[in-house]
C-alpha cells in the first residue's frame, strides 16, 4: 500500500526548536466550545457552573446568534453559594431539576466546570453522579471542566469528549472511529468517502444524538478530525483503541493524506483509492487554485488560538504558496500534529504558549501580509496597517475535506482581496 | 445560584474596562484567567475600536494556584508599567481572582511604581457592569481630582460617558455644542477621552453635567461633597428634557442665553399630518433606567404613543423607575431576566418595542417592530453617521428611530383595505424594510418557522381561558399584523369582562366598538 499518496522526504519542522514564552495569553477559555458543541449534539444541554463572567463570555462568543432557546446556560454562583458548599450542591440540584422538567428533549446533560467552580473545589464529578442517579434512565449527566485555568479554547471540546469516553459501550469489532465535532454536512461527505473506499464500520464521536454513541475497544482504530483532542485520544487509548496518526484533512493534500492513512490501515486497494479520490481531488485543487492567485508569495503569521495552526500553516504553505513567518499554537501536541509538522518546510518560528505583547512586537517587526489572530487583536492590527483573518472563523466554518478546501483557502484570501478592493483609505 | 442564558450586564470588571478603555493614559492590570480576555473583543469588534483596551491580564493558570499567583500579578504590573508608561494605573481582580484573595491593590502599593495606582474593589458575585463602571470612575476621581481655582468663565465637566455606551460618542459632541452655544465652557469630559491629568483638573469646573447616572452618579456626588460642584439632575433626552436641562444649566451659571432651536425638527415632524397615525400606538419600553425613563416620556409626550409597559434591568434605579411608571399608570418591570421581559411584552402585545439588543431578538421572535434605545447593544447600533440621542439633534434622531420600524401611515390604510392582496398582504411588513421586516410568524422551540395565518379547524383556547370560535379566529387574521395583537388582547379582555367564554365574530366587533377611540 506504500504507493498511496507518498509523503515527501525530510523531517520538516519536526525537530526545530520551539519558542516558549510565558506572559499574557490572549485566548478564549474552553467554555467557548459549547457554542458549537451544543449545535452538534442535538439532545445535549451544557450547564456551566460559573460566574457572570462565564455567562458573558458565552454571550460574546455567540455574538448575535441568539437561538430561540439555546441548549446551554450558566448557573451563576452568587455570594451565598460561596459561603457554604452544601448550599451550592442543593442549589445545583434544584436548577437541574427545573431545567430538565422544562426541557424533556434533553437526554445528556453536561455540567461544565469553570474557574470559580474549580477554585472553590465544587465537586462536579460527584454532582454528576448524584444527578445521573436521580434522573436515570432518561438523562445521563456528565461533567468536564472548560475553565480558563485549565483549558484553552478548543481544549473545551477535548475535555467534553474525553468525559464521554468512559461511558461509551465496549466492542471487540474492528472499526474506525473518527473523533472531533464536524459540521453535519462535512461529516456526511467524510462518511461518504470512507464508505466508497470500503473501510467498513465507521463511527463518529461526538454523535449527533446520545442514542447513537459509538462503542470502543481493542480493535478500534482512532483517527482524529481535529488536532486539539489529546486528552480524548489518551482516554480512548486507555480503552484499548489504537491511534492512527495522519496529517489533518485540510486542503487537497491534507485530505488525501488523511484518507490514505485510513486506506493503508484498512487495506484499501490503490485502484479503489484513486477511483474514489480522483474527482474530488481535482475539484479541490481547482477550487484552491482560485484563491491561490491571491495568496501565492504572501507571508502569514499565526497567533495561537485553536491548535489548528500547524495543519493550517502546512496547507497555506504547501497548497497555496504562502510563506509562514511564525506559527503560534496554544499547545503543541507533537504526537498528534507530528505528520503536519513533518510536512511544514523549515523556516517559520514555531511557538507554543504566548506572551502577547512580545508576540505583537514580532508581528509588527515582520509585517506579514496576513496575520491570523483572535478578535481582540484584529482591528487594532488592521489599524496599524496589517491585514488580518479572525481565527475563530476557522472553527465556526466548514473547512475540512475536499469540498471545503476552496472555502478554506478563500477565508484567507478574502481579507487580502478586500484590502485590494477598498479605495477610500482610512484617515489617520 | 441562578440559571442565565443572556445577560444585560457583564461582570463589574467589564464596567471598569469601559472606563479604562474610554480614557487615555490609564492602564488597568486585571488579575484574571486567560478566558477573561474575551472582553477585549467587546471593544475591538462591537465598538470597532482601533486599539486594544489598555488592559493587562495576568492569565494565571491552574498550576500557578498552588505556587505564586501574587508574584505573577506583580510582574504583570511591572511589565505593564514599563511597556505602556501610563500616567496612572488601576488594579483589581476578576471573579476568579477575587476567590484566591491575592489583594491586587495591596500588592501594587508595595511596588513603589512612580505613578498613582488606584485599587478597585468590585464584588463580582453580587454586583454587575454598571456598578463596576460607576465605582471605577468614582475611585479614579477620588484619587486624582483636587480642589483648585475655578476657571474664569463658567464651566462644567461632562460626567459618565464610557466606552461601549449607547451613543456616548455622539451625545458628548452634541452636549458640548449645546453647552458652548450657551456661553458656557466645557472643562473636562470624563471618562470618555480624558487622561488622568484631565481628571486632576476637574476641580476647575463650576458644576458638573451628569450625562449618565448609571456610570457617573457616584463621582458626581463625591465631587459635590468634596469640591462643592453642583450637578444637573435632568438627562437631556427628548425636547422637553433638553429644554429643562438648558434651564438647569443656565440657573447654575446664573445667566441667561438665547437658545437656538433652529435645528430642532421633532415637534413639527410630530405635528405634521402624516404623523397622525402614530397616535396612541402601544409601545413597550425597557432598557437601562435612564434611557427607558427618558424614552417613555418622549414616546408619550412628543410622539403621541401610549406607553403600555415600562421597566429597567438595573435594580439600582428601581426607585425612580417605579415612581415614573406609576405616573404612567403602570407597574414598573424591574428584572434582569430577559425571559421575564419577553413574557411581559407578550402579555402587553405592544405595537412597538423600545429596548436593548435582547428585546430586539424578543421582538423578532414575537413579530413585533422594535427600536434599540439602550445598552447593551450590538455592532449595528454603533452607527458610522452622527446620531446622538441627547439634545435637539438627539430628539430628531429619536423621531426617526421610533417611527422607522413602523408601517407608514398611508401604507397602514392600504394594508387594511387590501388585506388579501397577494403581495400586499400584511405579513409582508413595512415596505421600506426589505428583508428586515418583522414577521408575522412564530418560531417554535425547534427553530422551525410556521405561519400563524393558518386557518384553525378547532376553536383556539386563549391564554386567559376564553375560546376563539373558528370564524372569529379567521376574522382576526384579516386584521393587519401590527394591530392584531391589540385586537386579540382587547377582545379577550372584553369577553372576560362580559363573562363571555366563546368569542364569536360578534364579540370581536363589540369589543372593537367598546375600545373605539
Ligand atoms: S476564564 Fe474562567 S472565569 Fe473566565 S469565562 Fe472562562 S471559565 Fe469563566
Ligand atoms: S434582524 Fe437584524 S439585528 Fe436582528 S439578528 Fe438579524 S441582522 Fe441582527
Amino acid at each position: 500500500m506504500t504507493d498511496l499518496a507518498p509523503l515527501p522526504a525530510g523531517s520538516g519542522c519536526r525537530d526545530v526548536p520551539v519558542l516558549k514564552q510565558r506572559g499574557q495569553r490572549e485566548v478564549f477559555c474552553g467554555l467557548t466550545g459549547i457554542i458549537w458543541l451544543h449545535r452538534k449534539m442535538q439532545d445535549a444541554f451544557f450547564l456551566v457552573v460559573g460566574s457572570r463572567t462565564c455567562a458573558h463570555l458565552l454571550q460574546a462568543a455567540a455574538g448575535v446568534m441568539i437561538f430561540a432557546e439555546p441548549r446551554f446556560g450558566t448557573a451563576i454562583l452568587e455570594e451565598k453559594d460561596l459561603a457554604g458548599l452544601a448550599d451550592a450542591n442543593v442549589e445545583l440540584d434544584r436548577e437541574v431539576a427545573r431545567l430538565l422538567s422544562r426541557r424533556p428533549d434533553i437526554r445528556q446533560l453536561f455540567l461544565v466546570g469553570s474557574c470559580p467552580s474549580e477554585v472553590i473545589k465544587l465537586d462536579l464529578a460527584r454532582a454528576a453522579e448524584r444527578l445521573s442517579a436521580a434522573h436515570a434512565p432518561h438523562v445521563r449527566v456528565l461533567n468536564y471542566s472548560g475553565s480558563g485555568i485549565e483549558t484553552t479554547f478548543t481544549q473545551g471540546e477535548d475535555a467534553c469528549l474525553a468525559a464521554m469516553v468512559p461511558v461509551l459501550p465496549a466492542t471487540d469489532a474492528r472499526q474506525l472511529l473518527v473523533v472531533g465535532a464536524l459540521p453535519d454536512v462535512v461529516e456526511d461527505q467524510m462518511l461518504g468517502l470512507l464508505a466508497d473506499l470500503g473501510v467498513g464500520t465507521v463511527r463518529v464521536l461526538p454523535a449527533r444524538r446520545s442514542s447513537a454513541l459509538p462503542a470502543v475497544g481493542p480493535n478500534t482504530v482512532v483517527v482524529l478530525a481535529q488536532p486539539f483532542l489529546g486528552d480524548t485520544l489518551a482516554a480512548l487509548e486507555r480503552r484499548g483503541a489504537r491511534h492512527l496518526p495522519a496529517p489533518f484533512p485540510f486542503g487537497e493534500e491534507g485530505t488525501t493524506q488523511w484518507l490514505a492513512a485510513v486506506a493503508r490501515e484498512f487495506g484499501v486497494p490503490s485502484q479503489t483509492f484513486d477511483a474514489v479520490t480522483a474527482a474530488p481531488r481535482a475539484r479541490a485543487r481547482k477550487a484552491v487554485a482560485a484563491a491561490t492567485e491571491t495568496l501565492r508569495g504572501r507571508s502569514v503569521f499565526f497567533f495561537p488560538d485553536s491548535q489548528l495552526e500547524i495543519p493550517l500553516a502546512r496547507f497555506l504553505t504547501r497548497e497555496c504558496g504562502m510563506t509562514a513567518v511564525e506559527v503560534g499554537t496554544p499547545y503543541l501536541h507533537t504526537a498528534i500534529v507530528g505528520p503536519d509538522l513533518g510536512l511544514l518546510a523549515p523556516g517559520p518560528v514555531i511557538s507554543e504558549g504566548q506572551d502577547v505583547d512580545l508576540q505583537l512586537d514580532r508581528a509588527r517587526a515582520a509585517r506579514p501580509d496576513l496575520t491570523v489572530c483572535g478578535l481582540g487583536l484584529a482591528n487594532p492590527l488592521e489599524a496599524e496597517g496589517l491585514t488580518t483573518k479572525w481565527a475563530i472563523e476557522l472553527v465556526f466554518t466548514p473547512v475540512h475535506f475536499y469540498e471545503q478546501a476552496g472555502d478554506l483557502a478563500g477565508l484567507f484570501a478574502r481579507p487580502l482581496r478586500r484590502k485590494a478592493v477598498l479605495k477610500a483609505g482610512v484617515p489617520a | 445560584m441562578k440559571l442565565t442564558v443572556w445577560t444585560y450586564e457583564g461582570p463589574p470588571h467589564v464596567g471598569a474596562m469601559r472606563v479604562a478603555t474610554a480614557m487615555r493614559g490609564l492602564h488597568y492590570v486585571l488579575h484574571a484567567p486567560q478566558g477573561d480576555t474575551y472582553a477585549d473583543l467587546l471593544f475591538t469588534m462591537i465598538e470597532r475600536r482601533d486599539r486594544r483596551p489598555p488592559v493587562t491580564y495576568t492569565t494565571f493558570q491552574a498550576r500557578d494556584l498552588g505556587a505564586d499567583t501574587a508574584g505573577l500579578f506583580r510582574s504583570a504590573c511591572r511589565d505593564a508599567f514599563d511597556r505602556f508608561r501610563p500616567e496612572a494605573m488601576i488594579v483589581g481582580a476578576s471573579c476568579t481572582a477575587e476567590l484566591i484573595q491575592d489583594d491586587p491593590g495591596g500588592l501594587a502599593e508595595t511596588m513603589g511604581l512612580p505613578v498613582p495606582v488606584i485599587p478597585l474593589e468590585l464584588p463580582s458575585y453580587s454586583r454587575k457592569e454598571n456598578f463596576g463602571a460607576d465605582e471605577t470612575f468614582l475611585q479614579i476621581v477620588r484619587a486624582l481630582a483636587k480642589p483648585m481655582d475655578r476657571t474664569p468663565q463658567f464651566s462644567v465637566n461632562l460626567l459618565g460617558p464610557t466606552a461601549l455606551g449607547f451613543r456616548h460618542r455622539d451625545d458628548v459632541e452634541e452636549l458640548r455644542r449645546l453647552i458652548e452655544s450657551l456661553g458656557i465652557a466645557v472643562n473636562v469630559v470624563a471618562p470618555f477621552g480624558a487622561t488622568p491629568t484631565d481628571i486632576a483638573r476637574m476641580g476647575a469646573a463650576h458644576a458638573n453635567v451628569l450625562m449618565y447616572p448609571e456610570t457617573g452618579e457616584s463621582a458626581a456626588r463625591w465631587l459635590e461633597k468634596t469640591l462643592s460642584q453642583p450637578w444637573t439632575k435632568t438627562v437631556p433626552i427628548g425636547v422637553a428634557a433638553t429644554r429643562a436641562f438648558i434651564g438647569e444649566v443656565l440657573a447654575l451659571a446664573g445667566r441667561d442665553a438665547l437658545v437656538d432651536e433652529s435645528r430642532l425638527r421633532l415637534p413639527w415632524w410630530s405635528a405634521s399630518v402624516d404623523s397622525t397615525y402614530l397616535t396612541g400606538k402601544r409601545v413597550f419600553v425597557f432598557g437601562d433606567a435612564t434611557h427607558a425613563m427618558a424614552l417613555a416620556r418622549v414616546a408619550r409626550d412628543e410622539i403621541g404613543f401610549e406607553v403600555v409597559g415600562l421597566g429597567c434591568y438595573n435594580r439600582e434605579f428601581a426607585r425612580p423607575m417605579r415612581v415614573l411608571a406609576k405616573e404612567f399608570g403602570l407597574e414598573a418591570l424591574i428584572t434582569d431576566d430577559y425571559l421575564d421581559v419577553e413574557a411581559a411584552i407578550a402579555a402587553a402585545a405592544p405595537e412597538l418595542i423600545l429596548g436593548t439588543q435582547m428585546e430586539r431578538h424578543t421582538a423578532k421572535r414575537l413579530g413585533i417592530p422594535c427600536a434599540v434605545i439602550s445598552a447593551p447593544v450590538h455592532v449595528q447600533d454603533f452607527p458610522a453617521r452622527y446620531s446622538p440621542v441627547m439634545g435637539f439633534e438627539g430628539a430628531n434622531v429619536l423621531f426617526d428611530t421610533l417611527v422607522h420600524p413602523l408601517v407608514m401611515g398611508l401604507e397602514e390604510h392600504l394594508l387594511t383595505m387590501f388585506r388579501d392582496d397577494f403581495e400586499f398582504h400584511d405579513a409582508a411588513g413595512p415596505s421600506h424594510h426589505g428583508g428586515h421586516a418583522p414577521r408575522a410568524v412564530a418560531e417554535d422551540s425547534t427553530g422551525a418557522s410556521k405561519p400563524t395565518a393558518e386557518a384553525p379547524a378547532e376553536p383556539v383556547v386563549s391564554t386567559v381561558g376564553v375560546v376563539w370560535l373558528p370564524a372569529a379566529e379567521n376574522e382576526l387574521k384579516k386584521i393587519p399584523f401590527f394591530v392584531r395583537g391589540k385586537a386579540r388582547r382587547n377582545t379577550e379582555a372584553y369577553a372576560a369582562q362580559k363573562g363571555v367564554t366563546a368569542i364569536s365574530v360578534e364579540t370581536l366587533y363589540e369589543a372593537k366598538a367598546h375600545y373605539a377611540r
